[in-house]
């Protein structure tokens, strides 16, 4: 996992390296983060900002790159709660309990990562699509998924459907049933035993899966590209709203926009560190 | 509380865990379960508290069947074996557990709860370590924590997991003396898990010794050590010298003395000649001059401590025979390695190979 941990004890001297060695090795991380990080990161907001504060507020605030922000809170809104759940309950059920067709289980939940993001959208689309399998079933039923928002947040689940169960299944695995057995002999059902035993000891875990999920549940552009159909203002998301923009060559416009996406995870990021910081002391103890 | 474990039957997928087991723990004793790993005595455990379910069989609380009843409508305290803490609690915490989940219309005010984890706390003398976290605290220290939690509860029994296996040799000393005499204090039913054959004759009432998810003796300490009922209790408890021998007409001449063979479920041996194991303690080995005596010599002698450990090689053995003298019986023999001696045993038992 991701957490830093700080050394506190002396051992660590016997392996450190000389001080040239020290220099090289750090210097060479900070070139490659200066190169492949930052400078991007700094490149999306010089080029926002290249036309003036006005021309940055004037972009954002266009009708249809406020409904593509819109649009991309409603699809990532769903999409995150419902694969927290989803997480949640999978890796439960994985790393508690024993029966048929886990493995099966687990390679499912892989799916989406293995499965390129246009695949997954064309899928949807063949589905749910006009021509699709259950189409004219649903235009009877007067229902549109294809080219509409319920495609669009379907697109994102499936591409995000991994994070959580992923980050979760290792973790739990490794801390066991004993804490939940000692639980449960104490007299605890399973509901007090799931919120007071094994959600404290997997929060951190979960937070970073749904940190994850929501980044990317944002971020999406294949699958969700193919089931939206880029009707302005109507089911185009922020990555497509600033791709749009960007084939049409307004640049102000599309890194204003691309800006945006970038300050989301910059405040991801942030926010996770923050709660780090704060919590820091109970994350070292809950790893005694 | 009287457990009464009734031909108990437990599989996992292949492996037979348990096979058609049954026992019974008295109201006050303390009981212990030893064997080695993959004899089923964890399981057994398990299954009593509600953890594991059998495949057949019952269990019986007080006469009362237990066998559909979770764990936590059971009332029994388990100490798991890395004591199972919750990580992310105090100890205060760890200890209310099982009064805080209580559903609300009968549980106690929360000050009731805090002064009672303190007089637990006390109980197992750790009540100034209330505000810590388990990574904060050593080994016996969260022994001790779990079983303030165990007994929170106000369990019917307490079944302990492999207790003191992951505790250095000292701590382990201390804990099972102070655990003994907790025991005898509350005179709750207790029942321990352990592979140390010191501990659980150290410990235990009553010794239940498991070998392939059957019982091969039940008995006292003093039972299943100086009487053991099967070859295997013979290897398990304690040191042992298993000579080769042939039976004939259910008898056989161990160093010059006649031994009567034995069979492990009081059948009668075959008569004719069959092959047999002769057992003999090495504190049952004579140095003596006796008719009967065998000559022996010394090959190595380890004399630190109260007993003296002697390696003697004798005709027809293939491996060394080890015996054990008191200090002060050693300092008159005066033994060395090379020296030639005459040896009796004093006693030995014979079963026949199977």
């Amino acid at each position: 996992m991701a957490f830093g941990r700080a050394h506190t004890d002396g051992k660590v001297a016997a392996l450190t390296e000389s001080v040239a060695v020290r220099a090289v090795l750090i210097g060479l991380a900070m070139v490659f983060i200066a190169a492949f990080l930052v400078l991007p990161l700094v490149a999306v907001f010089s080029e926002a900002f290249a036309k003036g504060f006005g021309a940055y507020v004037d972009a954002i605030k266009d009708p249809i790159a406020l409904a593509a922000v819109k649009l991309t809170f409603i699809a990532a809104g769903i999409s995150v709660p419902l694969n927290l759940i989803f997480g949640v309950a999978a890796s439960w059920a994985i790393a508690k309990f024993e029966f048929r067709g886990k493995s099966v289980l687990i390679t499912l939940i892989d799916l989406p990562f293995s499965v390129s993001p246009v695949i997954a959208g064309l899928i949807y689309v063949l589905l749910f699509g006009a021509q699709g399998l259950l189409g004219p079933w649903l235009q009877s039923m007067d229902v549109q998924i294809i080219f509409a928002v319920p495609g669009i947040v379907l697109a994102t689940m499936f591409v995000t459907f991994p994070f959580v169960a992923r980050e979760l299944i290792p973790l739990m695995q490794e801390q066991g049933t004993e804490e939940e057995e000692a639980a449960r002999s104490l007299g605890a059902d399973g509901w007090q035993t799931f919120r007071r035993v094994t959600l404290p000891n997997i929060k951190w875990g979960l937070l970073y899966g749904v940190l994850l999920c929501n980044a990317r549940a944002m971020g999406e552009f294949g699958a969700v590209s193919v089931v939206s159909g880029h009707i302005r203002g109507v089911t185009n998301t922020m990555p497509l709203h600033v791709e749009i923009l960007y084939s049409e060559y307004n640049m102000v416009a599309a890194f204003a926009v691309a800006s945006l996406l970038a300050s989301l995870a910059v405040v991801t990021l942030l926010a996770k560190g923050g709660l780090e910081w704060r919590y820091g002391h109970e994350l070292a103890a809950s790893r005694g | 509380m009287v457990i009464e474990v009734n031909q108990i039957t437990k599989r996992f997928d292949s492996f037979a865990a348990l096979k058609g087991l049954s026992l019974q723990v008295h109201p006050g004793e303390l009981v212990a379960l030893l064997g080695p790993s993959g004899s089923g005595k964890t399981t057994l455990l398990r299954i009593i508290a509600g953890l594991e379910f059998a495949d057949e069989g019952r269990i019986l609380f007080d006469g009362a069947d237990a066998g559909d009843r979770h764990v936590g409508e059971r009332r029994v305290g388990f100490v798991f074996q890395h004591y199972a803490l919750f990580k992310h609690m105090t100890v205060l915490e760890n200890v209310a557990f099982g009064l805080r989940v209580v559903p609300r219309e009968r549980r106690m005010a929360n000050a009731d709860i805090v002064k009672r984890v303190h007089t637990l706390l006390s109980l197992v003398q750790l009540d100034h370590l209330s505000g810590r976290y388990p990574s904060q605290l050593s080994g016996g220290q969260r022994q001790r924590v779990a079983l303030a939690r165990a007994l929170a509860i106000e369990p019917r029994v307490l079944l302990l997991d492999e207790p003191f296996g992951a505790l250095d040799a000292k701590v382990r000393k201390e804990l099972r003396r102070w655990l003994r005499r907790l025991h005898d204090e509350m005179g709750l039913t207790s029942i321990f898990v352990t592979h140390d054959q010191e501990e659980a004759l150290e410990l235990a009432d009553r010794v239940v010794v498991m070998n392939h998810g059957a019982i091969e003796q039940v008995g006292t300490p003093e039972e299943v050590y100086n009487t053991p009922a099967t070859p295997f209790v013979y290897e398990f408890l304690g040191n042992v010298n298993r000579l080769d021998c042939q039976i004939e007409n259910g008898a056989v001449d161990i160093w010059g003395a006649r031994v009567t063979a034995e069979t492990q479920d009081g059948t009668h041996v075959p008569s004719g000649r069959v092959a047999g194991h002769a057992y003999v303690r090495p504190h049952d080995i004579e140095f003596t001059d006796n008719a009967s005596a065998q000559p022996a010599i010394v090959r190595h002698v380890a004399a630190a401590g109260p007993t003296a450990r002697i390696e003697l090689e004798m005709a027809g053995i293939p491996h060394l025979i080890e015996a054990e003298l008191p200090r002060q019986r050693y300092l008159e023999l005066a033994l060395k390695a090379g020296q030639k001696v005459m040896v009796a045993a004093r006693t030995a038992r014979v079963f026949p190979a199977k």
